[in-house]
């Protein structure tokens, strides 16, 4: 991906020396990044290069200037410029963004977890901007990013109907059991159940919404008690040590389960940039004819893209509209942004509390609000994504769907969430007393 | 490629599992596959569940890691216990005694272990001291022969201070551990050219990048885990192969063997022409100061020889060379354990020139590096003579010597472990015995670790900047 030119280290008598420690570390783990035996005070661009599953290429960059030393220290340091501004120890990930001349409204994910994601990282003289693949290197050097921890098992599900993966820890356990719910873009999503894994959780990711594997009249509330047992089910899962996690839609489901359903019983829930203004109450095929007849409340923007967020607006009064939330019985924490274009995340929310007061259970709920975070919040250091591709189900339509937020505070939601997100699984399903350190 | 097989078990459906190394297990012999027996964890009725950490869970072979246990109770007495099943598929297991702070932590860099072993505080003591199981086949060598793959290491904390019965008992907290030869990005080349064997590893990047020709000893073979090493730390290292009967003939295996061998790691396209080093271990050091003496060809920016002797024939072909050798087999010795001591073989070191490399002729900077308990070459005693000769010659001034003490002969990167003896076939004689190659634990794990550090300097500083010692 690099032109083969002679590196200029070699003429000078200084050899700049880049590390990245760990060379090879999760997705969700920091790095170090240090440049030294630089020119005191040189002016140098830090690169990140990536190319997808996809075949497009990723990339970020950061201007720094070297110290008296010549050393720069991303994690102390301020980027002077480039896709990241400030001390950003993590900003040559969560701001890597398609090289110009990609093709429009992408979006990165890993589908192979057993692989690594695999980052160029390069240091170039001068602050660039672009023309990186023809300016000469200072130095380079290559990280992996995992999704799943040594020893971390893959297992296949394919059992009573009901498909999905399920992810070991490494170990004989018993462990903790998560039931992983993605959203409504369908298939099966496996790197956050892969990363809860490398945490100490055996957690299945869920595929529900696959209608060329899964009939959508199929899929009801009996598909996912199936699911949900069989993961409580599996004899290195602590039966009374369960959860659920969920995303848009999969928030839904979350709710709904675990309001009214007898065998879905978990010792708590998360639902990111969910609704309870969406009851999966009946067949997915019945639910989303449901949906459809909101769709008159879409809005597009100048841009073409899609906004969803007022489908569900204004949140019902009517309770038989909305999950009986006062009917949750476990500790519930939910993970909104303020500028979720895609559901109306912040309003549910509150209404959610208000039910729950009216209901005397509101000291189950947490609610985290990230101002200028997205619809997909996802685990840290991915990049953030304001609008992407989108194949809108049974519509057969390609469009591009708005999900919100800004880059910098998305990528800040991302961090954090996640980190209390693996708190609150600890303190609730590993040990009741003390508030687990991450 | 991920191939994944379907199987049918008893039930109706054979769930398939594959971890990250890509193993194929059905999931109800799940049981059968791991290591550890099937018991619930301890963890699980207590309120707080010990934790356990090792970073990085992926690290280079030579890179330290920090184990951290936190959430016991204080003062708990615990064994950390390392576990590794080999290629050859032996098992290999390391532990400590410790006792936990008043909060509950264990630090084991900075808590000693008090027994196991290893003892004090020995940030990587699970890695360099581990052995055998109890029942395992004796003389095991642990070496890891395919590099692309990593070394998987299984950590463990128990209650109590145990010696043994590991496998039967319930663990506090467990994790795995990866050891990688090479880092990302860094590719691994056959070299099958001019009638010469061996694998080029390169590091990442356009390059160029400086070239070190990497020898090993009288076992033979091709060995390629120090080469992979060398590039993950910015060196394009050739790991050769010569010493092979079934591939390559002793008769054919000469200088212009090692020069070729030589050239063409220089002639590749991403390797500096004028930043060689050459890299000897055992008779793989004889070579080195053989070409580094005498060939007209072979003028590295230095050189590194690890328990290494001058005292060898040289301008023979491999095959003459060890038909001289045989010839003084009547100075091997065997200890009470029937185990083979070599180093008599070159004692007394001659005075006679014509039996030693002339080692006043090398023009380029060289380290020797050798275990003062080295029972397989008086490697020790060479180097005495060889800085006499130098000394004599007038090119003293280019030797570094790197001696330690109780350290033994396979003096190798650091925190793999230390093997006083082990099964061999000589290749002479076509005879598997067990060679002493001598050395105590601890103070070779020291000789490892110290000795690489300085080894990549040297090469730092002899092959990428003349004026600057270069850190690690």
């Amino acid at each position: 991906m690099l032109a083969p030119v002679r590196a200029v280290s070699t003429e000078s008598r200084r050899c700049p020396l880049l590390t990245v420690q760990p060379c090879r570390g999760l997705m969700d783990e920091k790095f170090q990044v240090v440049i030294k035996n630089l020119l005191p005070n040189q002016e140098v661009t830090l690169h990140s290069l990536h190319q997808s599953e996809d075949k497009d290429f990723w990339e970020a960059f950061g201007h720094y200037i070297s110290d008296e030393h010549g050393t720069v220290t991303v994690a102390k340091d301020e980027s002077l410029g480039g896709t990241y501004e400030g001390t950003e120890q993590m900003g040559l990930l969560w701001s890597l963004r398609p090289v110009p001349g990609s093709r429009p409204a992408l979006r990165l994910r890993k589908m192979n977890v057993l692989t690594p994601m695999v980052i160029n990282i390069s240091v170039y003289n001068g602050h660039l901007s672009q023309g990186f693949s023809q300016a000469s290197l200072l130095a380079t050097t290559v990280t992996e990013r995992w999704y799943m921890a040594p020893g971390v098992k893959r297992v296949n599900i394919k059992e009573k109907g009901v498909l999905g993966t399920l992810f070991l820890p490494p170990g004989s356990g018993p462990y903790p059991g998560v039931l992983d719910l993605w959203g409504g873009g369908g298939g099966l999503i496996e790197y956050r159940s892969a990363l809860l894994a490398s945490h100490g959780f055996a957690s299945m990711a869920l595929e529900y919404l696959s209608p060329e594997k899964l009939k959508m009249t199929e899929v009801d509330g009996t598909y996912f008690e199936k699911a949900y047992q069989i993961l409580q089910n599996h004899p290195l899962v602590q039966k009374d040590k369960m959860a659920v996690l969920g995303l848009c839609f999969g928030s839904a489901i979350t709710l709904t389960m675990t309001a009214y359903s007898r065998v879905i019983k978990p010792q708590c829930c998360v639902c990111i940039s969910g609704s309870h203004a969406i009851p999966v109450d009946k067949c997915l095929f019945e639910v989303f004819e449901d949906i459809k007849k909101l769709n008159g409340k879409i809005q597009v923007n100048e841009d073409n893209h899609l906004i969803h967020r007022n489908t569900i607006l204004p949140i019902p009064s009517d309770p038989a509209l909305k999950v009986d939330v006062g009917r949750i019985k476990c500790p519930l924490l939910l993970v909104n942004g303020t500028d979720d274009q895609n559901w109306a995340t912040v309003e549910s929310a509150e209404d959610m509390e208000m039910m729950m007061k009216k209901a005397g259970n509101r000291q189950l709920l947490t609610v985290l609000t990230y101002p200028d975070a997205g619809h997909l919040i996802e685990p840290p250091y991915t990049p953030h994504f304001r609008a992407t591709n989108f194949l809108l189900h049974k519509m057969n339509e390609k469009v591009v769907m708005l999900w919100g937020g800004q880059t910098k505070p998305h990528a800040y939601a991302q961090e954090d969430s996640w980190k209390k997100i693996l708190a609150f699984f600890r303190e609730h399903l590993y040990g009741s007393s003390v508030k687990a350190k991450l | 490629m991920l191939k994944i097989e379907r199987r049918r078990t008893g039930r109706d459906h054979g769930n398939i599992v594959t971890d990250s190394n890509q193993f194929i297990e059905e999931r109800n012999v799940y049981y059968r596959t791991t290591m550890l027996a099937p018991v619930r964890t301890v963890s699980t009725a207590n309120r707080t569940s010990p934790l356990l950490t090792v970073q990085p869970r992926r690290g280079l072979v030579d890179e330290k890691f920090q184990i951290v246990i936190t959430n016991l109770l204080p003062n708990q007495e615990v064994t950390l216990h390392s576990l590794h099943q080999s290629e050859d598929k032996d098992f290999w297991e390391a532990f400590g005694h410790y006792i936990s702070d008043e909060h509950g932590t264990v630090t084991v860099a900075k808590d000693e272990s008090l027994g196991g072993t290893y003892e004090g505080t020995e940030q990587m003591g699970l890695l360099w001291s581990l052995r055998p199981v109890p029942g395992s086949r004796s003389a095991l060598r642990l070496r890891k022969t395919n590099v692309l793959t990593p070394m998987v290491v299984n950590i463990s904390v128990y209650n109590g201070h145990l010696s043994q019965g590991f496998s039967k008992t319930s663990v506090l907290a467990t994790t795995v551990t990866e050891r990688w030869y090479m880092a990302p990005g860094v590719q691994r080349v056959n070299i099958r050219e001019n009638g010469v064997r061996g694998t080029l590893f390169l590091p990442p990047g356009p390059g160029p990048y400086p070239g070190v020709l990497d020898l090993w000893g009288g076992g033979g073979g091709l060995v390629e885990y120090r080469s992979a090493l060398l590039a993950s730390h910015g060196f394009a290292s050739m790991a050769l192969e010569y010493l092979s009967p079934d591939e390559l003939r002793t008769a054919d295996v000469d200088v212009s063997y090692f020069e070729n061998a030589y050239q063409i790691l220089q002639n590749h396209p991403k390797v500096q022409k004028n930043k060689m080093a050459m890299l000897g271990l055992s008779f793989g050091s004889a070579i080195t100061f053989s070409m580094a003496a005498y060939s007209t060809i072979i003028k590295p920016q230095c050189c590194v020889c690890i328990s290494g002797s001058h005292v060898v024939p040289v301008d023979k072909s491999l095959f003459e060379v060890f038909e001289e050798i045989k010839k003084n087999m009547d100075k091997v010795h065997v200890n009470e354990d029937n185990h083979v001591i070599q180093r008599g073989m070159i004692l007394p070191i001659p005075s006679d020139p014509a039996q030693k490399i002339d080692v006043g002729r090398i023009k380029c900077p060289v380290m020797l590096v050798n275990g003062g308990d080295d029972q397989n070459w008086a490697s020790v005693e060479s180097a005495q003579d060889m800085e006499m000769m130098m000394e004599k010659a007038g090119n003293r001034h280019l030797l570094t010597v790197l001696t330690y003490p109780d350290a033994g002969h396979l003096i190798e990167p650091p925190y793999t472990p230390h093997f006083r003896a082990t099964n061999f076939i000589l290749q002479e004689m076509k005879e598997k015995i067990v060679m002493l190659w001598g050395g105590q634990t601890k103070p070779h794990a020291y000789a490892q670790e110290d000795s690489w550090e300085k080894i990549l300097a040297f090469f730092h500083q002899h092959l990428y900047s003349s004026n600057i010692r270069a850190k690690l």
